[in-house]
């Protein structure tokens, strides 16, 4: 996931055979990965580090670099932490393995719904979930007496009451950075009309879901901060936790942040829902998301067996027990609490998967592109969205797609 | 100095420049004539994505590169001529909108001429708010006291040693809706101000923010071309009863103007690539440029797709801006030196 383009963080964690605390048993070879850097991240590379050996790369901008140092021979990290997008290079370049068998020897404790098949094969597991869902201020719905919106037009009938009542500086937030966010959040609205992405490997989104998606963004983007096309997920986090919005369509990985004495100031007072729908029998605007671990095809099948053994030390009960509030974790021993609520909605609700394809980067980067020049009124919802699928040719007509 | 001794003082850099200017120059040249394409097959594949309580497992056609034996994906280079200059250049969109008389809309609807015009009047409106800024610098602090000119020469350096992407990002942070700046302006005027709302707010921050960071680059060498100037004819200039205007008019401008060319010529390169302000600020909603264009087309996506052939030539297309800019300048240069 693309968290920022500037800040890269790489935290080199190379723990010595201090403790071996919760790990079954000592690792004496190397085992190197790699992955995003977030609170969940750190957490279950942490817990494999107690089993000593193990040096991880934690670095936001990892998908720039985990394709080539992967199909170096040897590999250059066992294990590499993927999700949804950064996962597809890798499966399509054949530079994971499939785990069936390890999973057979060590995989004991793992969940059914953590295997990630592909053809009927396991080519991942996953640790975790996440997606968008619908946070709110409930203390701000009880004193206007409103009721959770399940629509996206419920949504804007509530911003406008939230708007006249005065209570916040915006009613709504919305992580509607031009580039990936605001692709996201096109794709988010746009597949809850039910409608579809591409016919083929042909773009499919200029027709009237695509207007009215298009449509409703503008619509919501006029309770927003006037800023909102420089609006990153931090950016809404903050405002969330500084009071000055009453509702926003966040990531739930965000969510304990809201509970953080230290730095919010509506502690205990942010609830969360299902994503709105854009029509009523659509399903959540919003997609599932999951990281996982993957294992190397370039290295021995030994040192597979062992990273996959020190991979499953970090995926342990202990260390959701001591990290619950990290993630959703997919885990055994996880707890759900109030924070994870909407994200279970969203996932009860058929909530469908981000696209596992190459086909849909591109989408996503023309939306991302094109999106925001509709917002600000450069072109109307018809020729924006010819742009995008202009774009969306020329890039796959150039990867080779078309 | 000796042929020989010459070639061995210069031979390093000369090598250092073939090897990192000259040669990624020539493959990136040709890069742009070719595309390389992964090659696919459509399959059946089903995937099963962990949900709660159970997986979501959905079958679907999907293209898959093909693989051969040793595990690779299957490539193919094909040569496509100018067909990615012209799909960067749009030129189909381009005489369409011509021909139905909408010819500013070229400038508004495709990304490129978009870039390129706000990439065109960001350098020429900047070049002589620099000369003018570093000019004035310049000639104050000539003229303060002995004691101040150290630190005055010390604070007025400052902007240019900071990174430009760190300053593009200070100077957001300050403005943006919550910024500090901004919680002072609207106290004061008492109105809500959205600075990264309008394109046009947005180019005028990045103007002043350049002419911040580059103007002290000016003062430095016309601070250092005013210690030259001929105090004879200075002070001639006075008993004749030139006044200060005068002066600079007639003495001082023509005794730096190598060095005003020389600015020039290093800002309207420099500024032609501008790229830092549209990171920094996160503009590419309203103001784009044609080096983030470039950028644009190399960054991977998640799913690891990249443009190199476009980003090739949408680079090439950069250079050649850049050379046109340069030109005329470079031919005065070229003649004042034959003079001189």
């Amino acid at each position: 996931m693309k968290k920022s383009t500037l800040s890269t963080l790489i935290v080199l964690s190379t723990l010595s055979s201090l403790s071996y605390a919760s790990c079954d048993f000592k690792n004496t070879q190397e085992v190197k990965t790699i992955s995003a850097s977030f609170a969940a991240w750190k957490a279950v590379t942490n817990a494999m580090a107690e089993c000593g050996h193990v040096s991880s790369t934690l670095d936001s901008e990892f998908k720039t670099k985990i394709g080539s140092a992967l199909a170096a021979n040897p590999s250059l990290y066992e294990v590499a932490g993927v999700a949804n997008g950064t996962f597809v290079p890798l499966l399509n370049g054949g530079l994971i393995r499939p785990l069936d068998s390890l999973v057979k020897k060590y995989g004991q404790n793992l969940n059914p719904n953590q295997l990630i098949k592909v053809d009927g094969k396991i080519m991942a597991i996953a640790m975790m979930v996440n997606t968008q869902n619908f946070m709110y201020r409930k203390d701000i719905f009880e004193k206007l007496n409103l009721k959770v919106p399940t629509t996206w037009d419920e949504v804007l009938v509530d911003a406008e009451k939230i708007k006249k009542a005065n209570l916040v500086e915006y009613p709504l937030g919305g992580a509607y950075e031009s580039g990936w966010n605001l692709g996201l959040e096109f794709i988010n609205i746009y597949l809850s009309y039910n409608a579809n992405l591409f016919d083929g490997n042909q773009p499919s989104i200029n027709n009237a879901a695509g207007i009215k998606t298009l449509e409703m963004m503008k619509k919501l983007s006029a309770y927003m901060d006037p800023e909102y096309l420089i609006a990153d997920p931090t950016f809404v986090q903050k405002q969330l936790q500084h009071g000055k919005i009453a509702m926003a369509n966040l990531w739930a990985s965000r969510a304990t942040a809201f509970d953080n004495k230290e730095e919010s100031q509506v502690v205990g007072k942010v609830y969360m829902s299902a994503t709105p729908k854009s029509i009523a029998d659509g399903h959540p605007a919003s997609t599932m998301w999951w990281d996982g671990i993957t294992i190397a095809k370039n290295i021995t099948d030994e040192q597979a067996d062992n990273a996959f053994r020190v991979a499953m030390q970090g995926l342990n009960q202990d260390m959701v027990k001591k990290n619950m509030d990290d993630a959703i974790w997919l885990v055994k021993g996880y707890k759900p609490s109030r924070l994870s609520d909407g994200a279970i909605q969203n996932a009860i609700n058929r909530t469908p998967s981000y696209p596992l394809n190459s086909k849909i980067g591109l989408m996503h980067s023309a939306l991302g592109k094109d999106v925001s020049d509709y917002l600000t009124g450069q072109k109307t919802a018809e020729e924006t969205l010819k742009e995008v699928e202009y774009n969306y040719i020329t890039a796959a007509k150039e990867s080779g797609l078309l | 100095m000796k042929n020989k001794t010459f070639f061995a003082f210069v031979s390093p850099s000369v090598i250092i420049m073939i090897l990192f200017i000259a040669i990624p120059l020539v493959t990136v040249f040709l890069q742009s004539f070719y595309v390389t394409q992964t090659v696919y097959q459509t399959v059946k594949v089903e995937t099963c994505t962990p949900s709660f309580p159970t997986s979501i497992c959905t079958t679907t056609e999907k293209s898959v590169p093909v693989l051969d034996e040793n595990n690779h994906p299957v490539t193919e280079t094909v040569y496509v001529g100018l067909d990615t200059y012209k799909s960067v250049l749009e030129t189909d969109k381009v005489s369409k909108l011509i021909d139905s008389g909408r010819f500013f809309d070229v400038f508004t609807n495709i990304d490129f001429y978009k870039a390129l015009s706000f990439t065109l009047l960001f350098t020429l409106i900047t070049l002589p708010l620099v000369l003018g800024v570093g000019l004035a610098i310049a000639l104050a602090v000539n003229n303060v006291s002995k004691r101040m000119k150290g630190p005055v020469i010390f604070v007025s350096l400052l902007p240019f040693i900071i990174t430009p992407i760190i300053g593009a990002l200070s100077i957001k942070w300050l403005f943006v809706s919550n910024g500090l700046l901004t919680r002072v302006l609207e106290k004061i005027t008492g109105h809500e101000i959205s600075v990264f709302a309008n394109s046009w707010s947005i180019e005028l921050l990045m103007v002043f923010y350049r002419v911040w960071h580059v103007a002290p680059f000016a003062f430095v060498l016309f601070y250092a071309g005013l210690q030259s100037v001929n105090k004879d004819t200075l002070e001639s200039a006075i008993i004749d009863g030139a006044s200060r205007f005068e002066r600079i008019r007639y003495v001082v401008i023509p005794h730096l103007m190598p060095l005003i060319y020389f600015v020039t010529l290093i800002h309207l390169m420099d500024t032609y690539r501008v790229f830092e302000e549209i990171i920094g600020f996160a503009s590419q909603a309203h103001v784009i440029s044609l080096q983030w264009l470039t950028y644009d087309f190399l960054e991977p996506d998640d799913t690891g797709n990249r443009a190199i052939s476009s980003a090739s030539a949408s680079s090439m297309l950069t250079m050649v801006g850049i050379i046109i800019l340069l030109a005329p300048v470079l031919k005065r240069t070229l003649r004042d030196q034959k003079k001189g």
